[in-house]
C-alpha cells in the first residue's frame, strides 16, 4: 500500500492510495462544490449539475458516456452533498485509461438546453420520490432549522420551486465558477498504476484555467428551536434532533464518533437497550458529522405518534445522563473494537477507500493509513469523551418532527 | 481466479460451505436455518419473525445484553433476517474471531432463552417493523405483486400482520423453534482468511450433536395474477410489473438473467435510456429476476408523478413487448463486461462470496465457482438469449400500481 500525491500547474490535484494486489481499481473526481456554495435562486444547481455531467460534453454525447461506461463493466455514479460533489468509478485495472478518460471528459460537460429540461423533469421526479418516503423530508427541514442564516441550511436537492426556475445560464456560471481545476481532486484508490495517471491527467485537463475559489465555513450557533411540521402521507411521526459537534478540521471527531456510537449506534447502544430492544421505537440511533468549520451530532427517532412524546422524554433522560456523567471505560472500549472492525471490514474494497482517501483530503489535506484511523480511535479516552460533551453539550439540540401529530411537548 | 471451495456435510444433515480468500484479513459466515416464513401457520403469520427476535434474546451462558456486548467486542458485525425459507444470521469480523464468534451463534439456534419477560418487547419490536412497511409505498406495491404471483404461502411477506403477531403465544414460538431450527435443511457458509481442516472440527464439536427432526414442505394456494391498484395520497404513482420466467435452477436461467440485463443493468440499459434519459420521466426505474427454487419472476419497478404515470406505464410495458423481437450483439458485449468485472469484484468481499454460496447451495444443492460462472458468461449468445425469449416471451403482465389515480392497462396485461 502507497500513497502518491502530484498536483498540476494549474493546481488540479491528484492523490492514490495504490495496492498492487487489489482486483479492482476506483477513481472518482472530489469537487469541492456543494449547497453550502449556493444561493436562494441557485438551490439546487450542485446536484442538478452532478446529472448534467452524464448528459454529454462536447465529443460524447449523453447515450455515448452512458455505452462507455457499461463497456468498460464499470460500476459508477455520482452524489452531491453539502460541501461535495463526487463522480466515481470502479474498473478492471485494465481499463484505468478508459475510466479516467471518460471521467475528465463529464467534468467539461456540454450543458446543452435541451438535456436540461428532460434532466430537469427527472430532478423533480427525484424530488417527489424523496417527498414520499421516509422520513418525508424531516433531514432537510433540520438542518435548515438547525443553521438557519449559516450555509449548511441549504437542501442539497433544492425545492420544486427553485429548481424549476433555474436556467441554463445560471448553470454555466455556477461550472465555470466552481469546477475550475483548483477546486477538484482527483483520486484513485486499489490496483493504481499512479505513473500513467498523472500523465495522462496532465494531458487532459492541464489546459484548465485556474479560479479563484471562496467558501466562507463559519461555526455554527447553538440552537434549541423545537418545530413540528404535520404531514398528511406518513404513518410513523419522524423526529431529527441536532446538536453541535467537532468540525472536519478538529482532532475531537474521533472522541465524537465514539460518543455517537455509545449512544446511538443501531446495536448495543444507549438508545437501542432504552427504544428499539423493548420494541417502543422503530430507529432511535445518534450519528456525529462533520463538516469544514462546523460538525453535528445528529439523533433520530422514528415510532408511532402516540409513543413519539414518552421515548423523546425518554431519549432525552439518556443525553442528559451522558451529559452530567460520561461514559465508562468498557462502554469506551466496546464502541472501540466496533468501529475499529468496521475500518478493517470496509477497507478491503477500493471504492470504500477511495471515499475515506478523498473526504480526508478534501476536508484536511490529509492521508491517514488505515492503521493510522484505527490508532486514532484506540487513543481515546473516556476523558477525551468528557472533554467533547463540555465543547459541545448533547442535550442543547434543535428538534424538528414531521408525521401525524400537530402538537408535541417540548420534553423537559 | 484460484478458489478453493470445501464442502462437507454433518451426520445430522448440517452443510459447510467455505471459500478461501487468502488476500483478505476478514471472515465472513451466514447460517441458514430452515426457519422460512412459508412454514408460518396461517393464522399465525410472522411467527418466525417473533421468533428469530426471541432467540436473540439470549442463549447459552449470555443474557440478551451479554450476547450483543460479546459479539461488539468481538468486532462482529451481526445481522438476522427471515425470507420465506430461511431465518439467516451473518456475521463479517477480523478472521481470528470467527471461531469464538461461531461458538456465540451455534449457542443462538440451539440453547435460546427464549426468555417469557421478554415478550412483550419482542413482539412490539415486530409490530414497529409492520407499522414502518405502511411508509414505504415502494415496497408495498413489489410486495403485492409477488403475493399475487407467488400465492401463499411463498408470496407471502414474513412480517405478518399486528393481529397474526398478537395472537402468537410463548408456546407457539418454542414449539415453532424445536421444529425448525434443526439441521437438516440448515447451512453455514463461510468466506474469507480460513483454514476448512480446523473449521470444520470446530463446527463439528460446536454442532455435530444437534439433533434433526423431520420437516414437511408447504404447498402453495391462492396465486391470482390479475392487476391491481391501491388508492394512496402520495405524490408519485408506484408502478411495478410482473411476468413469468425461468428460476435459478433452471438451465436457461443465465439466458433469461441476460435479457433482464439487456433491459436493465447499466447506464445504457433500454428502461434507463427510454424512459429516464431519453424521455424523463422517472428517477427509479428497475428489473429483476427473481427466484423461487421451482419458479422465477421478472420484477419491474417505476415511480413517477401522478400526471407522468399512464405515460410511464405503457412506456414500459411497450419496452418489455419489444424485448421478444430479440436482444443486439452490442447489447451482450457490454452486458457481459459488466457481468464479468463484478464477479471478478465479488472476490474483495468475503460477505459477498459467502451469501452467494449459500444461495447455489440451497437452490442448485452445489456451488458454482466464479470460474464456473465466468465460462457461462462467456458461452452466452445472441443466438441462446433470443431463442430463450422466443420461448418464454414477456407476456401474462401483472400490474400493481399504488397512487392517486388508476391507470388504463395496456390489453396485454392479465
Amino acid at each position: 500500500m502507497k500513497f502518491c500525491e502530484h498536483r498540476l500547474a494549474n493546481g488540479l490535484e491528484i492523490i492514490a492510495e495504490c495496492n498492487p494486489k487489489a482486483y479492482s481499481m476506483a477513481v472518482a473526481y472530489f469537487v469541492r462544490t456543494g449547497s453550502r456554495d449556493e444561493t436562494d435562486e441557485l438551490s439546487g444547481v450542485s446536484h442538478f449539475l452532478e446529472h448534467m455531467a452524464f448528459k454529454g460534453t462536447a465529443t460524447r454525447s449523453a447515450a455515448d458516456v452512458n455505452r462507455q461506461l457499461d463497456e468498460m463493466g464499470a460500476q459508477s455514479n455520482a452524489y452531491t452533498s453539502e460541501e461535495q460533489t463526487v463522480y466515481y468509478i470502479a474498473v478492471l485495472p485494465e481499463y484505468q485509461d478508459q475510466a479516467v478518460d471518460l471521467l475528465s471528459d463529464i467534468m467539461r460537460p456540454a450543458l446543452r438546453d435541451d438535456d436540461f429540461q428532460t434532466e430537469k423533469e427527472v430532478i423533480l421526479e427525484e424530488i417527489a420520490k424523496y417527498d414520499d418516503q421516509p422520513p418525508f423530508g424531516a433531514h432537510e427541514k433540520s438542518m435548515a432549522v438547525h443553521f438557519r442564516g449559516h450555509p449548511l441550511a441549504r437542501s442539497v436537492l433544492g425545492s420544486l420551486d427553485s429548481v424549476r426556475s433555474l436556467t441554463p445560464e445560471q448553470m454555466r456560471e455556477y461550472f465555470e465558477r466552481q469546477y475550475c481545476p483548483n477546486n477538484l481532486t482527483l483520486a484513485a484508490a486499489g490496483c493504481v498504476d499512479f505513473d500513467r495517471l498523472v500523465q495522462q491527467t496532465e494531458k487532459l485537463c492541464g489546459q484548465w484555467p485556474q479560479g479563484r475559489i471562496e467558501r466562507r465555513t463559519p461555526r455554527a450557533e447553538s440552537n434549541r428551536d423545537f418545530r413540528i411540521f404535520p404531514n398528511e402521507v406518513s404513518h410513523l411521526e419522524y423526529v431529527i434532533q441536532i446538536a453541535n459537534g467537532p468540525a472536519a478540521e478538529d482532532p475531537e471527531r474521533h472522541a465524537a464518533r465514539i460518543l455517537s456510537t455509545i449512544v446511538g449506534d443501531d446495536t448495543g447502544s444507549r438508545f437501542f437497550w432504552q427504544l428499539i430492544d423493548t420494541g417502543r421505537a422503530e430507529c432511535a440511533v445518534m450519528y456525529s458529522y462533520e463538516y469544514q468549520g462546523t460538525g453535528i451530532f445528529l439523533s433520530m427517532l422514528c415510532g408511532t405518534a402516540e409513543q413519539t412524546a414518552e421515548n423523546l422524554h425518554d431519549m432525552s433522560v439518556i443525553l442528559h445522563d451522558v451529559q452530567n456523567k460520561g461514559v465508562t471505560a468498557q462502554q469506551l472500549q466496546q464502541a472501540q473494537n466496533k468501529i475499529c472492525s468496521h475500518v478493517v471490514l470496509r477497507a478491503e474494497r477500493p471504492t470504500s477507500r477511495l471515499f475515506s482517501l478523498g473526504n480526508g483530503w478534501l476536508q484536511r489535506r490529509e492521508y491517514r493509513t488505515v492503521a493510522q484511523i484505527i490508532a486514532d480511535y484506540r487513543h481515546v479516552t473516556c476523558d477525551d469523551v468528557l472533554d467533547v460533551l463540555q465543547k459541545y453539550p448533547l442535550n442543547v439540540h434543535s428538534t424538528v418532527a414531521v408525521g401525524p401529530l400537530r402538537e408535541l411537548a417540548r420534553p423537559q | 481466479m484460484p478458489q478453493p471451495i470445501n464442502i462437507h456435510q454433518y451426520k445430522n444433515g448440517l452443510v459447510l460451505l467455505t471459500e478461501r480468500m487468502d488476500w483478505v484479513e476478514s471472515a465472513a459466515f451466514s447460517l441458514l436455518v430452515p426457519a422460512g416464513s412459508a412454514r408460518d401457520p396461517g393464522p399465525l403469520h410472522g411467527l418466525s419473525s417473533l421468533t428469530c427476535e426471541m432467540v436473540q434474546r439470549g442463549c447459552g451462558p449470555r443474557d440478551s445484553h451479554q450476547l450483543i456486548d460479546d459479539l461488539e467486542n468481538l468486532g462482529v458485525d451481526h445481522s438476522a433476517s427471515v425470507s420465506n425459507v430461511h431465518t439467516s444470521f451473518g456475521g463479517a469480523m477480523p478472521a481470528d474471531q470467527l471461531e469464538s464468534a461461531l461458538s456465540i451463534f451455534a449457542d443462538l439456534v440451539r440453547s435460546p432463552h427464549l426468555p417469557e419477560d421478554q415478550l412483550e418487547d419482542a413482539r412490539s419490536a415486530c409490530v414497529q417493523e409492520i407499522r414502518s412497511l405502511e411508509d414505504d409505498l415502494a415496497q408495498q406495491v413489489m410486495q403485492n405483486l409477488r403475493q399475487r404471483r407467488y400465492g401463499n404461502p411463498f408470496g407471502r411477506n414474513s412480517q405478518g400482520t399486528i393481529d397474526s403477531v398478537q395472537r402468537i403465544t410463548l408456546d407457539d414460538i418454542r414449539d415453532y423453534f424445536d421444529k425448525t431450527y434443526r439441521p437438516n435443511g440448515a447451512i453455514l457458509s463461510v468466506a474469507g482468511k480460513i483454514d476448512f481442516d480446523q473449521l470444520k472440527d470446530h463446527v463439528g464439536q460446536l454442532l455435530e450433536s444437534w439433533e434433526s427432526a423431520p420437516l414437511t414442505e408447504p404447498t402453495t394456494s391462492d396465486v391470482d395474477w390479475s392487476s391491481m391498484h391501491l388508492a394512496h395520497k402520495s405524490h408519485q404513482t408506484h408502478i411495478g410489473v410482473a411476468y413469468e420466467s425461468v428460476p435459478y435452477c433452471d438451465k436457461q436461467y443465465y439466458q433469461a438473467r441476460a435479457a433482464v440485463g439487456v433491459l436493465s443493468d447499466g447506464m445504457s440499459s433500454r428502461l434507463f435510456t427510454e424512459i429516464r434519459e431519453n424521455r424523463g420521466l422517472c428517477y427509479s426505474v428497475y428489473a429483476v429476476c427473481h427466484t423461487l427454487r421451482d419458479q422465477g419472476s421478472v420484477f419491474c419497478y417505476a415511480g413517477t408523478t401522478s400526471e407522468r404515470s399512464q405515460e410511464t406505464l405503457d412506456v414500459l410495458i411497450a419496452e418489455l413487448l419489444e424485448l421478444r423481437q430479440g436482444i443486439r450483439s452490442d447489447e451482450l458485449a457490454r452486458l457481459k463486461a459488466r457481468l464479468k468485472s463484478a464477479l471478478i469484484m465479488q472476490q474483495e468481499s468475503s460477505a459477498s462470496r459467502c451469501g452467494s454460496i449459500a444461495a447455489d447451495w440451497y437452490f442448485l444443492n452445489r456451488v458454482q465457482t466464479l470460474d464456473e460462472v465466468g465460462r457461462i458468461i462467456d458461452d452466452l449468445t445472441c443466438e441462446s438469449i433470443n431463442a430463450q425469449l422466443t420461448e418464454h416471451p414477456p407476456e401474462r403482465f401483472t400490474v400493481v400500481t399504488l397512487g392517486q389515480n388508476e391507470l388504463e392497462l395496456p390489453v396485454e396485461v392479465l
